[in-house]
């Protein structure tokens, strides 16, 4: 019997801790594939951040670094000026990378860091059990926002592919979704995207990727899956914010 | 003759660092250690190094996480003020068991405080600082002499025992300037690092760092292992200076800038008939207690005087030392004063009931 589907090289075999219906999986799968098919897996740096996927150094089959909650860019940034002809990524969440790690992850895309950032954003704090994070919804109801997170109180979400693209060293900055299989194959086209920016030593490359957490959205997963369609999209649409228009040979 | 040069004391960590095989300094601005940083930008040039100004002190020390993490020979610097946004940084390096250098200029505190020079950073070099059970050997230099070796020695002992290494200078040894023999003992020869993530190269299995133990036992067993360490830094790493120590009646104990003031009073007070002997720490952990203590139980000794440019900070260790066998009296400076020579004087003189 032929096998046409199995476990990329790119992912260790070991189970994940994610909750049943979360999108991390789906993310996990597209970088390990990526970093097979583009064969660079053996010379490929990840560091993992804080929140739900602070232990996913155990599961990337590439060498793997562990960061404090936020610092993925600046440790990151020195892993590549050490080794500037291996690939080095981050894989951060919007709690990580929105919230505490700011300051860290604008300087690595202002001084064009060749390093290739995946930002999952599920609009909530996953691990810590649903607080309001920077990229919740206005009326979005979490733990730290009982009746709905209130502009006047709580502020604005933040838009973090927008924002980052007005930084001339983010060169490719683009905002997928893993809501449907049109979609993921999409985001896998950024995913592989984004590593061959970096291969190709343009800058910094970043993909925001609309993310679900039925766990602490209170919802099950295919309506968390509706509710990134119908709902999240409208706040954080999916496109292409920076485009350094790469050779399509690959 | 060896030929000297004429360094400010901030100048010589850099050159050293550079002559120790440190090829990545990443550094945010702040007085009185920024030459470190200016040295560096342009010396890195030379020897194909890199230096980045980092968004924070924040940012610089997880830099050197990632760089050490790498593989490579890597430090940061800064003073008070700065080494207080590192302590995150310095916790996740013990925790990941990485080798790192870093210099704390030390400047007046608490808060902003002040830019002159302290040594109210003991505290927080040798107690922590950081969350959880780990230690930073911790060098105290007192010219900027031994900041250049030292230097070289922080990398050394960072790479030994995979952990972090601190040169505990102050804001006058970080601006004075005073010949310096560059003695470059032996070519330096990096260890091997095989635990550095630099890519699998599809011949390994992956390689992962981390300071994350979710298991109870995993933890402890990890624990255990890094006070292990510790107590072996402990047993072969303890550095003092003993001066005029041997029938000593009254026994100084004094670091860095102080123990150059406290070294002026030795013949001052033979002259005025009262032996005083100065113990000075290089190594302020693993900390020389078992020195002290020796020095301390001789019967010529009456008491024992710490000398430190804050409100009482080693002293406790040095308490702890002479376990009640003496006297401890203590005579400290701040706000970015130094003691003269005169009230060190007429404190020793008061202890012998002169």
């Amino acid at each position: 019997m032929q096998a046409v589907f199995k476990r990329t090289a790119g992912l260790l075999n070991i189970p994940t801790h994610y909750c049943p219906g979360c999108t991390h999986g789906i993310l996990h799968r597209l970088i390990a594939e990526a970093m097979c098919e583009l064969d660079i897996l053996h010379r490929t740096i990840g560091v993992s951040s804080v929140g739900c996927t602070y232990n996913n150094y155990e599961y990337f089959a590439c060498d793997m670094v562990q960061a404090a909650h936020g610092r993925a860019p600046a440790v990151a940034t020195g892993i590549k000026r050490v080794h500037p002809s291996k690939s080095v990524f981050t894989y951060q969440g919007d709690g990580d990378l929105a919230a505490i790690g700011t300051a860290e992850i604008i300087h690595a895309a202002a001084r064009g860091e060749k390093i290739s950032v995946f930002f999952a954003n599920n609009a909530i704090y996953g691990m810590t059990s649903g607080q309001m994070a920077p990229t919740t919804l206005i009326g979005q109801v979490t733990t730290t926002s009982p009746f709905g997170r209130d502009p006047d109180a709580q502020g604005h979400p933040i838009n973090v592919s927008e924002m980052m693209a007005t930084l001339p060293g983010a060169v490719y900055v683009e905002r997928v979704s893993l809501h449907d299989y049109r979609h993921i194959i999409q985001a896998k086209k950024a995913v592989r995207k984004a590593f061959r920016v970096q291969e190709a030593g343009l800058g910094f490359s970043l993909v925001e990727v609309l993310s679900t957490c039925p766990t602490n959205w209170g919802m099950d997963p295919p309506k968390s899956m509706d509710w990134v369609a119908e709902v999240m999209i409208q706040q954080y649409p999916l496109g292409l914010f920076r485009d350094p228009k790469l050779e399509e040979s690959k | 003759m060896e030929k000297r040069v004429l360094m400010k004391g901030n100048e010589a960590i850099a050159e050293a660092a550079i002559r120790a095989g440190c090829r990545y300094y990443f550094g945010y601005p702040i007085t009185p250690q920024t030459e470190i940083m200016h040295y560096m930008a342009k010396r890195m040039v030379e020897v194909g190094g890199t230096v980045i100004q980092a968004e924070s002190e924040l940012a610089a020390i997880n830099m050197v996480y990632g760089a050490a993490a790498a593989g490579a020979r890597a430090m940061t610097s800064s003073s008070s003020p700065g080494i207080s946004l590192k302590q995150e940084g310095f916790s996740y390096i013990a925790g990941a068991e990485l080798p790192a250098v870093v210099a704390n200029i030390v400047r007046a505190g608490p808060g902003l405080g002040g830019i002159l020079p302290s040594q109210g950073d003991y505290f927080q070099a040798t107690k922590g600082g950081g969350h959880g059970d780990y230690r930073n050997i911790v060098l105290a230099p007192a010219s900027v002499q031994e900041l250049y070796e030292m230097t070289i020695e922080a990398f050394n002992l960072a790479d030994r025992y995979r952990m972090l290494a601190l040169i505990l200078g102050d804001g006058a040894l970080g601006q004075m300037m005073e010949p310096v023999v560059f003695r470059d003992k032996e070519p330096i020869d990096l260890p091997k690092k095989p635990w550095a993530v630099t890519g699998t190269g599809g011949v390994r299995p992956h390689n992962t760092i981390t300071s994350i133990y979710i298991k109870a036992d995993v933890l402890e067993a990890f624990n255990r292992k890094l006070q292990a360490k510790y107590a072996e830094v402990s047993r072969r790493e303890v550095r003092a200076e003993c001066l005029n120590c041997e029938d000593a009646d009254i026994l100084m104990v004094a670091f860095g800038t102080c123990s150059r003031i406290g070294r002026g009073i030795i013949p001052i007070a033979a002259a005025q008939g009262v032996r005083v002997g100065l113990i000075r720490p290089i190594t302020l952990w693993p900390f020389p207690s078992d020195v002290i203590a020796r020095a301390a139980a001789q019967p010529s000794v009456k008491a024992v005087l710490t000398i430190e440019l804050s409100c009482g900070q080693m002293v406790e260790d040095v308490r702890l030392a002479v376990d009640g066998m003496k006297p401890i009296a203590f005579l400290g400076r701040s706000g970015g004063n130094l003691p003269t020579q005169k009230e060190i004087l007429q404190k020793i003189m008061k202890m012998v009931g002169r």
